[in-house]
């Protein structure tokens, strides 16, 4: 039953095509305040990982057997900010208390992303429907959509960050030192992975 | 009707959410988060980062697992530090409360300038061209780097052109010292109110030329301090404070008058009644002709010329010397 083409389909777009920092432009807020360190990005990457696959399979549960049995799928984003924030508070405080080790390891970036709009963009995308199948995403689909767009989220930030520490030493005009270098910066790398749009797997595999 | 149902909907999942999370911060609660931010009130939370650690969180998570003294921040002093060991159940070892003291009182009115300087108002932009315009090369800049590092605003330039720590505000958290560019701030115990106000190390009648206010380490201060906490080094006096001794006879010594006492007005010494005239505290006496009087009578002090160093109080065997007047007392008379 499980559509492995699906499957490989959605981890290669989830994380090269639709990137969700540089393709979808979601996230933008973490994906600038976090970018400064390498370390502290991988720590946000594994947190947004994390969320994100917690996140999208939670709602799709809500989604597939509460919103829409009762045709009320026109409040998905208030029922997921509502679902995200509670899930997160609750994996926050059970991780502090069984994995203390995990719980420092992803320390203030756990409650950051709480609201974060990659998150719920993926719970989003989620509720519809399959591109490469062409129907609704099912429960497998929809957690390795949110896993692998976590991944795409942390490559980009990784990236970013280890730029960022590139142009910490470069000479750069005073007015363009800081942010709006990076603002450059990020948008050629949105330009570089628009090339990505030329693997085109939703024609060639799906159907 | 139609709107009853996702009313009922949502709120019922907000309802089962919300009474999830309050069973879960019962089950899962943890305690060791409690304790620090416990110890996160009972710090200054000025986060002047003095302790090493990020911030004062960074700190009273330190002092809660046991990595931090719970004596350790400097700024919130003996006080933080007993609110700490009361949290964590131990006792505090604190510290002496210290302040900085800058080691130099020759301004504009008392050095001479050798330069004219119009570059960058800061004294380690001014100590690299030419190691700054005073002809005393150990003299504070008075351009205010200090001022600008203390994040207490405990420290200003003078009138004078000389940079000066009040001591009500300063908490001893030795940022001043690390910009120095002269280092010529360091810090004192509190307790002790006096300190050596220069820091030159030329001979004597080289610093006469630009200072009159500068020590020409004629060891004066050294030859009235007869326990040692005086000791000379490169033409300089270093005082010891760990030895507790009376400064005062020291700085009523310096002929320059290089030693700054924070006490304005020293309490003087006063011979009452119990005076059996035995003569002991004439030669204890560092002033000489402050204490007069005949074998077997009643001795008097002068006002005039007591300096209120309490030494006499200490030698007196009919304990019959006290310190009258206004100021606090030093610390050895006070024990005595």
């Amino acid at each position: 039953m499980i559509n492995i083409a699906s499957l490989i389909g959605i981890s290669i777009s989830a994380i090269f095509i639709n990137n969700f920092v540089l393709s979808r432009f979601l996230g933008l807020c973490p994906f600038f305040g976090v970018s400064k360190k390498l370390s502290s990005a991988t720590g946000m990457g594994m947190a947004v990982i994390f969320v994100m696959a917690i996140a999208s399979s939670f709602t799709w549960v809500i989604n597939s057997y509460i919103l829409e049995p009762f045709g009320i799928s026109y409040l998905q984003t208030i029922v997921f900010i509502l679902v995200i924030a509670a899930l997160v508070q609750l994996v926050e405080m059970a991780l502090q208390k069984y994995s203390p080790t995990l719980y420092e390891a992803l320390g203030i970036y756990l409650p950051l992303i709480t609201t974060n709009c990659a998150v719920l963009g993926v719970a989003l995308i989620n509720t519809g429907l399959n591109p490469l199948t062409g129907q609704p995403f099912t429960f497998i689909e929809s957690l390795l959509n949110g896993v692998m767009s976590g991944i795409g989220f942390m490559l980009a930030l990784i990236l970013m960050a280890g730029l960022r520490e590139k142009l910490e030493l470069s000479n750069i005009p005073k007015t363009l030192d800081g942010l709006p270098i990076s603002f450059i910066t990020a948008g050629l790398m949105a330009l570089a992975f628009l090339g990505f749009a030329g693997l085109n797997f939703f024609s060639s595999i799906g159907g | 009707m139609e709107i009853l149902l996702p009313i009922i909907i949502v709120g019922s999942v907000g309802l089962f959410l919300g009474i999830g999370l309050g069973i879960a911060s019962k089950k899962l609660h943890v305690n060791v988060d409690s304790r620090i931010s416990e110890i996160l009130n009972a710090l200054p939370n000025a986060n002047c980062g003095a302790c090493g650690y990020p911030g004062c969180s960074g700190f009273a998570k330190a002092v809660a697992e046991g990595k931090a003294s719970a004596s350790g921040c400097i700024p919130g002093g003996s006080k933080s530090a007993h609110a700490i060991a009361d949290i964590l159940g131990i006792t505090a070892s604190t510290g002496e409360p210290v302040m900085a003291v800058v080691h130099c009182k020759g301004g504009i009115a008392e050095a001479a300038e050798r330069a004219l300087y119009n570059g960058i108002q800061d004294c380690l932009a001014a100590t690299i061209i030419g190691n700054g315009t005073k002809e005393c090369q150990d003299g504070c800049l008075g351009l205010g780097t200090c001022v600008r590092a203390c994040p207490f605003d405990a420290l200003k330039i003078n009138q004078n052109g000389v940079a000066v720590v009040d001591p009500e505000k300063c908490t001893g958290c030795g940022k001043c010292i690390k910009v120095c560019p002269r280092k010529i701030i360091s810090l004192i115990p509190k307790v002790h109110k006096i300190f050596l106000a220069c820091s030159n190390h030329d001979r004597g009648g080289k610093v006469k030329k630009y200072c009159t206010v500068g020590c020409t380490a004629c060891t004066l201060c050294v030859k009235a301090t007869p326990s040692g906490a005086i000791s000379m080094e490169n033409n300089i006096p270093v005082l010891d404070y760990t030895k507790e001794e009376n400064f005062i006879p020291a700085a009523n010594k310096c002929p320059s008058k290089c030693f700054v006492d924070l006490v304005k007005k020293r309490p003087k010494a006063n011979i009452d009644t119990k005076c059996d005239g035995c003569t002991l505290c004439v030669p204890a006496c560092p002033i000489p002709g402050a204490i007069t009087g005949e074998t077997g009578k009643r001795h008097v002090i002068d006002k005039d010329k007591c300096i209120g160093c309490g030494i006499c109080l200490n030698i007196c065997p009919q304990h019959a010397i006290s310190l009258w007047g206004t100021g606090s007392i030093p610390k050895q008379a006070r024990m005595a």
